[in-house]
């Protein structure tokens, strides 16, 4: 059956890079992320939709890379973990992680910065409970999410300081 | 986890997709948002031969007024839904969107899929079988229009073909002093909820006028709680009415025992959250800004 499934010729946009590819149609956008294209700093948690490791900007709004074939991403911008840093300078969202303690074994990290700056991109003015509404997608069996939400706060009001 | 090898096909309308899941027969489904589909696909609950995207199709995800009713597009995203300032007007629509898993699920999920998959533990089919909606489905053959009344048959199933896709939800705008609130308990956001209530009334002074009650995940189907609306409909609005229909809707629910709680349990939680509900249906009824969304334990 594999052998008469035809590949899907794919054209992505990944941190401002454009890739064409041949994708078979049951390649997860995860799976292209990592093997396909080496990017190996968006991780693999549940691979059952629940825990938010795997989350990535798909033009321009978060989604389980684990729960979005590859195909679906075509002619789509995409921007992992690897796309925060700019000129060997952390973005602000990471180096308030490091600040405060944010991340223990660093599993859910790619995802919980992803989705904290999809929240801040909306809009850098927010509460503690808009905080924990825009991870709640992403688990931390970790760090109790304190840090998090003090280190996601960090980086807003730096953010609305600049 | 990889999915059973398949074909894939991208519509670029939904009467080509229909055509197309015509064609390619029993063992091809339709794509929306995935958030459902894809997940059984990878734990190889379902496998298919082939899979039509609908997701690069135009037009099908837009929110317009159009006279007294709001025109839904089957692909509109639950995030679209939260966004949406067009169904303001329908404050229950807001509470079921905003609340659905978590903003990852929300940004791919789409309403129609949602309904299409006639989950019984599903948020939207529990909000919509409480307001005047009819669905739009579109076949190989043409249109046709369904109350959503008689759109769920049974669990995961609903009168539709299987060429047969959604197009769009038609909600007429309730009348004047008409409120609503959808209440669902969850353990944590992804997860779907223990159990889950839906309520939409329209007061006349102190007295219903009109009422709908659903309830979610406490049966095979989405259940319309009509013995809770009798306790409500043309009687006065008050702390004894509700407590009643709170108790009419828990003896209507028919949960089974699970990982999520026991029968009891689940009655329990649903008389709180019926009563919950039309507190705030009401309060909304009479004008006032309320915000509620999903619980979480």
């Amino acid at each position: 059956m594999r052998d008469q499934i035809p590949l899907v010729p794919i054209e992505v946009k990944v941190n401002g890079k454009s890739h064409k590819l041949e994708v078979e149609p049951r390649m997860l956008l995860v799976e292209l992320l990592r093997d396909g294209l080496g990017l190996t700093g968006t991780h693999i948690g549940c691979d059952t939709t629940y825990c938010g490791a795997c989350t990535v900007l798909l033009n321009g709004n978060p989604v389980k890379s684990c729960t979005v074939f590859a195909v679906q991403a075509d002619q789509g911008e995409i921007m992992t973990v690897e796309g925060l840093a700019k000129d060997g300078q952390l973005h602000p969202l990471q180096s308030a992680f490091s600040e405060q303690h944010a991340l223990q074994c660093g599993y859910c990290t790619p995802g919980m910065l992803m989705s904290s700056y999809s929240l801040l991109s909306k809009s850098p003015s927010v509460t503690d409970k808009d905080i924990v509404k825009g991870i709640a997608g992403n688990v931390c069996r970790c760090t109790g999410y304190q840090n998090i939400v003090k280190a996601i706060q960090l980086a807003a009001q730096q953010t609305k300081g600049r | 986890m990889y999915p059973s090898p398949f074909r894939y096909h991208r519509a670029r309308s939904l009467k080509e997709a229909a055509s197309l899941l015509s064609e390619l027969g029993e063992g091809s489904k339709a794509l929306a948002g995935g958030q459902s589909l894809i997940p059984l696909m990878k734990l190889r609950l379902v496998s298919l031969s082939d899979l039509v995207d609908l997701n690069f199709i135009p037009g099908v995800s837009a929110i317009e007024q159009k006279d007294n009713q709001i025109h839904i597009g089957a692909l509109a995203r639950h995030a679209d839904l939260e966004k949406s300032q067009t169904t303001a007007p329908i404050p229950i629509i807001h509470d079921c969107a905003s609340g659905i898993a978590d903003v990852q699920i929300r940004s791919r999920g789409t309403i129609g899929g949602s309904l299409a998959e006639a989950d019984p533990s599903g948020d939207w089919p529990c909000v919509l079988l409480t307001l005047p909606v009819e669905l739009r489905c579109v076949g190989p053959k043409g249109e046709r229009t369904v109350p959503i009344s008689k759109f769920f048959v049974d669990a995961y199933t609903s009168v539709m073909e299987h060429d047969e896709l959604l197009s769009g939800i038609i909600v007429k705008l309730p009348p004047p002093h008409s409120g609503g609130a959808y209440l669902a308990f969850k353990r944590s956001p992804p997860v779907y909820p223990t159990a889950s209530a839906a309520v939409q009334l329209t007061l006349e002074g102190d007295v219903c006028k009109d009422v709908g009650i659903a309830l979610g995940c406490v049966g095979l189907t989405t259940i319309k709680a009509v013995q809770a609306e009798q306790q409500l409909r043309g009687k006065s609005i008050d702390q004894k009415s509700i407590t009643r229909a709170a108790e009419a809707a828990m003896a209507e629910a028919d949960p089974q025992t699970d990982m999520r709680g026991s029968i009891d349990y689940k009655r329990t939680l649903v008389r709180a959250l019926v009563k919950r509900a039309t507190e705030v249906a009401v309060r909304r009824a009479r004008g006032e800004k309320v915000e509620v969304s999903h619980y979480y334990a």
